[in-house]
């Protein structure tokens, strides 16, 4: 029976979760906590500049380990911060922890100075969250909040903590003691259902294999298998945003990514297939593009470990419930007993179909010899650094979709990107997270120069903890994607799509203490790369692009996967009323 | 939809689903709702309902069990049947949330509401208010020269329907307590 405070209780809870690192920033309703954590050594604190840097580091560092993030904040305002963190967190179902401090409970509800409703306010973007009054439930709720955050769909939950409850002193709760058993979300697949989809299997033409974030979430084990079965039947495969990485980009099966932005092959094959085995995605609008023309022949298998996104939008025929990783070993196991078969006469036509729509090449573009543009800018970096030990985080827009286009991923956990929020100034704080937890390896933001300017004050926390990261900034002066919907949706009206005074990046870099490169002709562009490669230490890369580029290939919203934008020439008026009003 | 187009599926009183998941036709649901009672947790199941656009028609909410801590939440809502599912599973992923039951499919259950209903009036209005209070088996809780405070219980339909007699004969003021529902026979839902 260990008496301690509240402030010794959060920081020996942390330890007793394994927690290596937190990223956090002090204030008057944390000091305690602070104070502690001055104390010890076992558990490193990075400084961030701003809490909603400090969760989206966290949120770095969860996916690049596939471990939980813990962030540090105070009430009020820094509570706040952290909305955004943690909302982008419930829709990419990024497992952290987030800690904040609040006002004395005897002055909650009193207006106190930096005092906010954070569990009121933080109750529908956390997957669960805490108001601590008693320091003797303390330790037991810190252990449940991790039970939470990483069992079933993973997640953001966040404990408040009370400044008198971090005074007090109480018995503490070890982690095995903690009560979590009424939160035990079904791992295993339903047989029955599990026997169905591999009949299903044996027999389709045109099977295809969409995959999603919960391949990742399941860890390492469910990529292996997930890349076992994919071998295993021939099946083509293809991806969201979120799932890439979990099979290899190099992999003879791999169609590219879907969607609004993905490739014609995987979006034509998710159209004309007649069995679609959706593995941990959620049929995302950006996915689905019109619901009442998505895939109107197939038979669709949903494996989901989260029973509400099974027919939320997409109605599934086989529905199973389930770790995706579980659900997998358990599809190869029947398949395999089962004399692993599949429709051996068919899929040969399948895959010809297949690559008649590779032939279409949607992806080339027309380069120049006078201006960069940003798909070479892309190719480049990805011909100069796909060999090394490589992670990759985005900011979101244009860059980000042609990060996900031109960028080849081969394995899990090595692309950090906000899919479901779209949070512009997610992607620098991300990489100082991924940094910290791969020291030695090569971070790399791609970044639009409006979303970087989002959270650049973080270059300030790279700095200090000497963490390498690379800005590559692709810098066309614009907010890319909405200049983009303006040219095809309203007129060609730029309205307010421009930036007119951005910073002198080498200057700013300098201003930080980092390096700074500015490129502006393709000739130089190699060079370039390789001397922010060969740095040590953190770079901000001004690749300045083609002002005007438009990524493609592009589903209109409103449209089907079947009527895709190739090319500039096929844009007019390509976006009807009834899509305009979508996002 | 034609009972002849059966598709064979989840409904828990019958071997077939005779509802077709595209069915746009709304339905109304009792569901009760059994959660820890911590702070808060009226907040997040309403914060649900309101949050992803879902209606709520009848909402009651007590402690039933002193010992565990557990609260009956009783929710009337209305939706389509994708609808009505998506609130079952959003609703069950919730941490507090222990059991989710939906009496409306979950074989045959009661439903009853207590109001407060207070009618103002003299002479033969007030008698007849009376007598129709009589009918209705409503009882008289509070009583002066010109008004009645009258508590009934029954169902919704049963209380709309008293209510609306006492409109021409002085109603005043109405206090619902919404739905609260419990299965049938001896089974625990």
């Amino acid at each position: 029976m260990t008496q301690m405070s509240g402030a010794q209780m959060v920081v020996q809870a942390l330890k007793d979760q394994g927690v290596e690192v937190i990223f956090g920033y002090p204030g008057g309703a944390v000091l305690p906590i602070y104070d502690e954590i001055f104390q010890q050594t076992d558990i490193r604190h990075i400084l961030v500049r701003h809490e909603q840097g400090a969760v989206h580091a966290a949120e770095g560092y969860a996916r690049a380990t596939g471990k939980p993030g813990v962030a540090l904040v105070t009430s009020g305002p820094g509570a706040t911060n952290a909305v955004t963190g943690l909302t982008d967190a419930l829709m990419d179902s990024i497992p952290i922890i987030v800690l904040s401090g609040q006002v004395p409970t005897f002055m909650i509800g009193n207006d106190a100075f930096q005092e906010a409703d954070t569990v009121g306010i933080t109750r529908p973007c956390t997957k669960h969250n805490w108001l601590v009054k008693d320091t003797a439930d303390l330790s037991n709720i810190i252990h449940q909040a991790f039970h939470v955050a990483t069992h079933g769909r993973p997640g953001p939950v966040l404990v408040d903590i009370p400044k008198d409850v971090q005074f007090a002193t109480d018995t503490y709760t070890p982690k095995a003691r903690a009560s979590t058993k009424h939160y035990q979300p079904r791992v295993k697949g339903d047989i029955d259902q599990i026997t169905r989809l591999v009949e299903m299997m044996e027999t389709a033409e045109r099977p295809i294999f969409y995959t999603g974030g919960g391949v990742i979430n399941s860890g390492p084990a469910a990529s292996q298998l997930l890349r076992e079965l994919v071998a295993a039947t021939g099946f083509p495969i293809t991806s969201t945003l979120m799932g890439l990485g979990a099979y290899p980009a190099s992999g003879d099966n791999w169609l590219g990514m879907l969607g609004m932005h993905g490739l014609v092959e995987a979006n034509l094959a998710m159209h004309g297939c007649d069995l679609m085995i959706n593995i941990g995605a959620r049929f995302d609008d950006r996915i689905t593009g019109r619901v009442q023309d998505f895939s109107p022949h197939s038979r669709k298998a949903h494996i989901d470990i989260d029973p509400s996104s099974i027919n939320k939008v997409i109605h599934a025929d086989v529905p199973i419930i389930g770790d995706v990783g579980h659900v997998l070993e358990d599809v190869l196991k029947v398949w395999k007993a089962r004399g692993r078969k599949t429709n051996a006469g068919a899929l040969p036509k399948w895959w010809a179909q297949i690559d008649e729509w590779r032939k279409v090449r949607c992806l080339s573009y027309k380069n120049s010899d006078t201006v960069i543009k940003p798909q070479y800018a892309l190719e480049r970096l990805e011909a100069l650094t796909k060999d090394r030990d490589r992670y990759i985080c985005t900011e979101v827009g244009q860059h980000q979709m042609w990060a996900a286009q031109y960028l080849g991923f081969e394995a899990p956990n090595r692309w950090m990107t906000s899919g479901g929020l779209g949070t512009m100034g997610y992607g620098t704080p991300a990489s100082i997270g991924v940094q910290v937890a791969h020291p030695d390896a090569l971070v790399i933001n791609v970044a639009g120069e409006a979303s970087w300017l989002m959270n650049m004050q973080e270059m300030g926390t790279a700095v200090q903890f000497r963490l390498p990261v690379k800005q590559f900034i692709l810098n066309n002066e614009r907010l890319g994607m909405v200049r983009q919907w303006q040219e095809l949706l309203h007129g060609e009206r730029y309205s307010h799509s421009w930036s007119e005074s951005l910073p002198d990046f080498v200057k700013l870099a300098e201003a930080f203490g980092a390096k700074g490169i500015i490129c502006k002709d393709p000739a130089d562009l190699d060079d370039a790369i390789m001397e922010m490669l060969d740095y040590d230490g953190p770079v901000i890369f001004d690749c300045c692009v083609e002002k005007h580029e438009n990524c493609f290939p592009m589903i209109p919203s409103g449209k089907a996967h079947n009527e895709m934008l190739l090319g500039d020439a096929s844009t007019k008026d390509a976006i009807g009323a009834g899509g305009g009003v979508l996002v | 939809m034609s009972p002849l187009q059966i598709e064979k599926g989840s409904s828990q009183h019958s071997a077939y689903d005779l509802r077709s998941h595209l069915s746009q036709d709304t339905e109304r649901h009792t569901l009760a709702v059994i959660v820890d009672n911590e702070s808060g947790v009226l907040a997040r199941v309403i914060g649900l309902f309101s949050g992803r656009g879902y209606n709520i028609d009848s909402l009651t909410v007590a402690e039933v069990d002193h010992t565990g801590h557990r609260s009956r939440i009783t929710i009337v809502t209305t939706g389509t049947p994708q609808v009505i599912l998506q609130i079952k599973t959003q609703l069950e992923r919730m941490v507090p949330v222990h059991e989710v039951h939906d009496l409306t499919v979950e074989g045959a259950s009661v439903e009853r509401e207590l109001a407060l209903i207070k009618v103002r009036g003299t002479g033969d209005k007030r008698v007849e208010a009376l007598r129709l209070a009589d009918i209705f088996r409503a009882k008289v809780v509070d009583t002066s020269l010109d008004s009645f405070v009258f508590e009934i219980t029954g169902t919704p339909e049963k209380v709309d329907a008293f209510a609306e007699l006492m409109r021409p004969l002085g109603l005043f003021e109405v206090a619902r307590t919404g739905v609260a529902a419990l299965s049938r026979g001896a089974v625990a839902r």
